[in-house]
């Protein structure tokens, strides 16, 4: 299957979600993505993994556009992003992100946080919206939250709302950045759960995240990234029992002790 | 009474532990005076200074402006000191006298109850937009931005066709003058400031310059001096049969001598939205305007209110300096009006100013509590 051409030319999605291509990134005269090449299939869920300041984050960011690039391509569902606000804006309509700090929209209660990108940017009525948000709120376990504001929700609570307001858009590919970082201990797991869950769907995926356990119950390949370059990408079975590169078994002696 | 005791080091409770009263000396009326006026020497001696102030300008002042004052009479001979009234008080007859003028300017009298009925068009659509509860403010909204200004216009300026005549602008004049430049002002400088704001925040340069330069040309100059250049000098570039209306004018340079300031008061507030705000609605796809509107304004202005309003009772007060192009707002009434030959006498010139003090308190405290109770309510909401 992976060796198949992408087809873009029939209505359904390309086998490639997504596309990464040479990609150079600098901060000032700092160097944070060399190089990467990364070729994400549909419907394969990827762990992303690696040190801090790694470039992790950045390279997550890039494929919805949320930072830019000096040099390569990204091809997103077949559109490849270029300045054109037009094609920004269609490719973050089908892709997801879920962020370390929720992001959630303080003056605004669940059940809005959820159809607010619906309403707006999908067009739906309100009743419909809402419906749709009840639903995807009810797949997290929270509806009975709905009414209320995000600060009086727990973290975990909150990046449940937050991965259902994501949902709500029916993106084809979900981005998380580190979800469960911001999180007390007890409520990693309410999260990761979700998330277990939501990949059991065939929804693409790619996660930075430092859950070694969930990458090696959901990923398709973890990859390894340390100073702006992609170190390893391996299968979880291959990447946990047998990594190759010097960096990538320190970076497993730090996170699984 | 059931204290641990030394030697042992686990404890169980057996009774449950009652309700008592505070101490007396913590509660009611003396708690209070203790807590608040008496609880150390400094604010002892504070609080006998206080009482000896009050003591010493409240007396003369009740007894100045409602005792010895003067109700009722034609002219100034009511007000002047005689045997019969050797001190003779504030007089509030001048201000019953020329009252209609004070709130109408030179209005023909047989037109003024269009102004009355703007007042109350106007009082309905701040009362529609300004209680939280109103039933459906989205047609207050409508009512107010939008039938409001046509409505006023053609009762203040009247309409020949369908029987109002026309009464031109510089017989407008008094509360009614204060009342549309300072709603004015307020209507069009939120939204100019908010676009000011976003402007100078923008990532186009010529844009943020252009915004740049008009706020930081405008905060550099004085609302008098624009006053003066938006009715002096436009005449001098323009026919004056060609200038539009002095008032119009007039309230054109508030308008944007406001926004300019409002602007700065809304880039404190964008600048308070954490960039996580944009970056989730970036994410959802919401282009800019649907972003600033439903997700970044609503954050920003909530935490920009009190300054907002701030801005606007500076606004309201600034009314006042208009009279210098020759319109005459309310103060300029009270100005005209007490230096008639028939009414001048000193205690007239009083209580002239302190009547327009009254106006002026009256209309920014009243703003500033209604945006305390805004704030409370809205911290309230946050924390839900």
């Amino acid at each position: 299957m992976r060796e198949r051409a992408d087809n873009s030319s029939t209505a359904t999605l390309p086998e490639v979600a997504v596309e990464v291509d040479g990609l150079h990134k600098w901060y000032g005269d700092f160097h944070v993505l060399r190089d990467i090449n990364l070729k994400v299939w549909r419907g394969e869920r990827i762990v992303i993994c690696g040190p801090s300041g790694g470039g992790k984050s950045t390279l997550l960011r890039c494929i919805n556009r949320l930072e830019d690039w000096q040099q390569g391509r990204i091809i997103v569902d077949g559109v490849e992003l270029t300045d054109d606000p037009k094609r920004i804006l269609a490719v973050r309509r089908d892709v997801g992100m879920v962020f370390q700090q929720f992001n959630l929209f303080p003056h605004l209660t669940v059940l809005e946080n959820c159809t607010l990108a619906p309403i707006w940017v999908r067009h739906l009525p309100k009743r419909e919206a809402e419906a749709l948000a009840m639903n995807y709120l009810a797949r997290v376990k929270i509806p009975e939250q709905a009414g209320k504001y995000p600060a009086r929700l727990s973290g975990g609570q909150q990046q449940r709302v937050a991965i259902a307001r994501a949902l709500c858009m029916n993106p084809n590919i979900m981005l998380f950045d580190e979800p469960t970082s911001a999180l007390d201990p007890e409520m990693v797991k309410e999260v990761l759960d979700t998330m277990v869950e939501l990949a059991s769907d065939g929804i693409t995926m790619l996660v930075v995240s430092h859950e070694m356990g969930f990458a090696r119950e959901v990923a398709d390949r973890v990859i390894l990234m340390d100073d702006g370059q992609i170190i390893e990408i391996n299968g979880p079975q291959e990447f946990f029992a047998n990594p190759q590169h010097e960096r990538t078994r320190a970076f497993l002696r730090q996170v699984l002790r | 009474m059931s204290a641990i005791s030394d030697d042992s080091s686990s404890y169980v409770r057996r009774l449950p532990a009652a309700s008592l009263k505070p101490p007396a000396a913590q509660a009611g009326i003396f708690g209070w005076l203790r807590a608040n006026l008496l609880s150390s020497p400094g604010n002892i001696a504070l609080t006998l200074v206080c009482i000896v102030v009050i003591a010493w300008a409240v007396p003369p002042l009740v007894r100045f402006f409602l005792i010895d004052a003067i109700w009722s009479g034609a002219d100034r001979e009511a007000c002047l000191a005689s045997a019969a009234l050797p001190n003779p008080g504030a007089c509030w007859a001048f201000v019953r006298v020329w009252f209609g003028y004070f709130v109408y300017g030179f209005y023909p009298a047989p037109e003024r109850w269009r102004v009355d009925l703007f007042f109350a068009a106007l009082a309905l659509g701040v009362g529609w937009l300004a209680r939280p509860r109103a039933p459906r403010r989205d047609i207050g909204a409508v009512y107010f931005f939008v039938a409001l200004p046509i409505l006023s216009f053609i009762l203040l300026h009247g309409a020949p066709l369908i029987g109002l005549a026309v009464v031109p602008t510089s017989a407008w004049g008094g509360v009614l003058v204060t009342v549309v430049v300072a709603v004015i002002g307020m209507v069009f400088s939120l939204p100019l400031g908010i676009l000011l704001a976003l402007a100078r925040r923008s990532e186009l340069p010529v844009v943020k310059v252009a915004a740049v330069a008009f706020i930081e040309f405008v905060r550099g100059v004085p609302l008098i001096t624009v006053l003066f250049m938006a009715s002096v000098m436009l005449p001098l570039f323009v026919p004056e049969r060609l200038a539009p209306d002095k008032l119009i004018r007039a309230l054109v340079g508030v308008a944007l001598f406001s926004s300019a300031y409002m602007a700065e008061v809304v880039r404190g507030g964008l600048a308070a939205v954490p960039l996580g705000q944009y970056e989730a609605a970036h994410a959802l796809g919401l282009g800019y305007w649907r972003m600033i509107g439903v997700v970044i304004l609503p954050q920003a202005l909530r935490v920009t209110l009190p300054n907002i309003v701030n801005t606007f009772i500076g606004l309201f007060k600034d009314t006042t300096l208009v009279f210098i192009v020759g319109i005459f707002d309310f103060l300029r009434t009270i100005e005209a009006a007490r230096a008639d030959p028939r009414w001048t006498a000193p205690n007239v010139t009083v209580t002239g100013y302190a009547f327009a003090a009254l106006f002026y308190f009256a209309c920014c405290y009243g703003m500033s509590r209604y945006a305390r109770g805004l704030e409370t309510r809205l911290a309230r909401a946050g924390r839900r």
